[in-house]
């Protein structure tokens, strides 16, 4: 086989979410052992265990729990990167726990994610649970997502008992505002429809899983976003070769960037032009996200870290109010007056808590407008006042530059990871004014 | 530097794309070298002239290019490297006018500070050296070559991993790592590990280095050298241990999948004279990297995860 051809491989980000006992380890499992890409030593490694364990069959599980306390006590604690491959296509799976501190991990393996798979098991159908991870992905903005209805042999692959299934996730979903969803009858255990097709579900047309994650089309195409470009290191070499050289070194978090374009400086406000765009490779006419590359201006502007250059032109929002919809990480609670440190692109400003506005029920959907504080895994609104103005972008319109965290002046913890904006989840609550805001 | 004929890159002409995986992985990784320089004083990158950690220095170079690398290096010498290893890291350390720290195991054992084990391997001892080199020049980020797809414990590892002041990883009090937002906040006598090959396979590891054309360390390559077999593995004869009763030293043509401790490394066989041959058996390979060439893997199910949590990389 040539190795030319896996050049032209892409890359798929995806999470897992599942509950207690719906099957998503053997899932996992049967994906990477499906894919060759467990290989003879860690099968070996899994059945040893498995059999100290007193164990009749080789637990799959025991492949994805990495940490020694996750296998005494048999649960996931942390989200784990699992790699996997195809001819056409490299996956890097956020494989996130569903038992304890659900929120927060999902949220960590949602972040990246381009799709999620939502496990649910065929006898039980859409459960709380279920919404939850759905909700969680609608408010990350993950844009495809899975519903892998698991334990279809427990249900002699009925295919009524998956449509009503489908059905039911379907019209949630729609009232989260997530734009693509695949319903996949399978069983994890038995292997239908997760690599190969099932010859037991002739009812069902669709792909199997794996299919369905090598043509899941997540291009997106660079030129309908806005550019923006946060600055990370100013490239000053001060050598014989390059005496004045001056690059402005960063990663195109959206969008395109030509030579020749007009940027504005934020949020000082500075305009100038791009006059080369530099990598170690060459340079390139242009550069478009997610590339790392350097730009050279044609002002010598006063930029540094944390500037972000954006078209000069267009719209662009500033300020030092920061409302978002965070997911606390901390066990210490927010109160106004905390003053903590606001990372957002490549600039860190202090900041002061001023209000907790409102709390999400992950449980039931809805939103308690008064909440004045959140816990440990709960999500809602903060008002951040900042030392100086930052370039605000909606995490609606912008998943690369609308993100945020707000970290622990004293210990450096993070506290909360925050998207901009009052409200980014569109709830499934029967609130006919939050559903016209969509 | 005004027309399109100063223009090296075809790809520049074509419509924006999709970034293939190798471009996306690049892409990552140059970002975190950026971040580092920027976020932290003293920051050094492992060196060991092992392919992980060429190509760490490799992406850093393109990182701050024309610029030269701002980080010192840093190779921790279990004094039973591979001859060929070190020249090869003497040469890269010439060739790029880096800075190069080298923490010594030797010396350690020599002043006490650890002591040598009855197998002979000295891949775990390599810890206290390299945590007194991190305490003595202050060095606040540390960036390794490790890789999630290595070991599962390394699989829970963030990209920007804090340790306290003793070295220690605490996989429970890991920080939640979201998008891209790395955070780099330590107090005095902390410091943060980085890797920036998180996301790469082996595999991945061997395509960049093809694409690149990066130079390896030659026992990467199949060669014949005197090995003796234990435990299905082919060691080097050494005075740390081998070959011990029916063990017997023979010539073999093999290579080096890991570079480590000569003590605990194992080669295997191969016919693998270029990158692409490594990579057809790579590919090919139903062993992963440390299953097939780590003695000190195999030692218990938690044996990384027990090195890491006392300072290892």
């Amino acid at each position: 086989m040539g190795t030319t051809q896996h050049h032209e491989r892409d890359l798929l980000r995806l999470a897992t979410a599942g509950s207690v006992d719906d099957g998503k380890s053997t899932l996992i499992g049967r994906l990477l052992y499906d894919t060759k890409s467990v290989l003879a030593d860690q099968l070996a490694a899994v059945e040893r265990a498995s059999v100290a364990r007193g164990g009749a069959v080789v637990d799959l599980a025991l492949l994805t729990d990495g940490l020694r306390a996750e296998r005494e006590q048999g649960i996931t604690i942390d989200v784990a990167y699992r790699y996997f491959s195809t001819a056409t296509r490299a996956f890097v799976l956020a494989d996130t726990p569903g038992h304890v501190q659900y929120t927060r991990n999902m949220v960590t393996g949602a972040s990246t994610a381009e799709l999620a798979i939502v496990l649910v098991d065929a006898r039980k159908g859409v459960l709380e649970q279920t919404r939850r991870h759905a909700a969680i992905a609608a408010l990350l903005r993950v844009p495809h997502i899975v519903l892998a209805v698991n334990k279809m042999d427990l249900v002699g692959f009925d295919e009524a008992t998956f449509r009503a299934i489908a059905a039911d996730f379907a019209r949630y979903a729609a009232d989260l505002g997530v734009r693509d969803v695949q319903a996949i009858p399978l069983s994890a255990l038995e292997g239908d429809n997760v690599v190969d097709a099932s010859t037991r579900t002739p009812w069902y047309a669709g792909p199997t899983l794996l299919e369905h994650l090598e043509e899941v089309p997540v291009d997106r195409d660079p030129t309908t976003e806005a550019f923006r470009f946060p600055v990370q290191v100013v490239i000053r070499p001060r050598t014989a070769e390059h005496p004045d050289y001056r690059g402005y070194a960063g990663r195109v978090a959206s969008g395109v960037v030509r030579v020749g374009d007009e940027v504005v400086v934020l949020p000082a406000g500075g305009r100038t032009r791009v006059v080369g765009i530099d990598t170690a490779d060459g340079e390139l006419t242009q550069a478009f996200a997610p590339q790392s590359v350097t730009l050279r201006l044609e002002d010598d502007l006063d930029v540094s870290r944390g500037d972000v250059l954006a078209p000069a032109g267009a719209p662009t929002v500033t300020g030092a109010d920061l409302v978002g919809t965070v997911c606390w990480l901390s066990e210490r609670a927010p109160a106004p007056g905390a003053r903590v440190l606001v990372r957002i692109g490549t600039r860190t400003v202090r900041g002061l808590v001023r209000s907790v506005g409102s709390r999400l029920d992950i449980d039931n959907l809805t939103i308690d407008e008064g909440a004045t504080t959140l816990a440990l895994n709960e999500i809602g609104t903060v008002h951040v006042r900042l030392a100086e103005p930052v370039v605000l972008d909606a995490y609606a319109e912008h998943r690369r530059t609308g993100v945020f965290l707000l970290v622990d002046q004293a210990d450096g913890s993070t506290l909360a990871a925050g998207m901009v904006g009052p409200s980014v989840l569109v709830a499934a609550s029967d609130d006919p004014e939050r559903c016209r805001t969509r | 530097m005004t027309t399109e004929t100063t223009v090296t890159d075809a790809r520049a002409a074509t419509a924006p794309r999709r970034l293939t995986q190798l471009e996306t992985l690049e892409a990552e990784a140059i970002h975190i070298f950026r971040e580092v320089a920027g976020e932290f004083e003293r920051p050094v990158v492992l060196f060991s002239g092992g392919k992980d950690s060429v190509v760490m220095l490799h992406l850093a170079r393109k990182a701050f290019w024309p610029a030269p690398v701002p980080f010192t290096l840093l190779h921790v010498d279990t004094g039973h490297n591979f001859p060929e290893v070190i020249d090869y890291r003497d040469a890269v350390v010439a060739e790029h006018r880096l800075r190069l720290v080298v923490a010594s195991v030797q010396d350690a054992i020599d002043a006490g500070a650890v002591r040598e084990r009855p197998d002979g391997s000295r891949n775990a001892l390599q810890t206290v050296p390299l945590l007194d080199a991190i305490t003595t020049h202050r060095f606040d980020a540390v960036f390794g070559g490790g890789r999630r797809d290595e070991e599962k414990a390394r699989a829970k590892e963030r990209v920007f991993s804090l340790r306290d002041e003793l070295g220690q990883w605490d996989p429970r009090r890991q920080r939640p790592e979201l998008w891209d937002l790395y955070n780099g906040r330590h107090s005095p006598g902390e410091h943060v590990r980085v890797f920036p090959l998180s996301n790469w396979t082996e595999l991945d590891v061997w395509r960049y280095i093809e694409r690149e054309g990066i130079d390896l360390p030659t026992i990467y390559y199949a060669h014949e050298r005197h090995v003796f077999l234990r435990d299905g593995m082919w060691l080097a004869p050494g005075d740390w241990g081998g070959p011990r009763g029916t063990e017997t030293v023979e010539r073999r043509t093999v290579r080096y999948r890991t570079v480590g401790d000569m003590s605990c490394t194992g080669a295997v066989e191969s016919r693998a004279l270029t990158v692409d041959d490594v990579i057809v058996e790579v590919a090919a390979s139903r062993l992963t990297e440390r299953g097939a060439t780590r003695a000190d893997d195999r030692a218990s199910e938690a044996a990384m995860e027990d090195r890491k949590r006392e300072g290892y990389f």
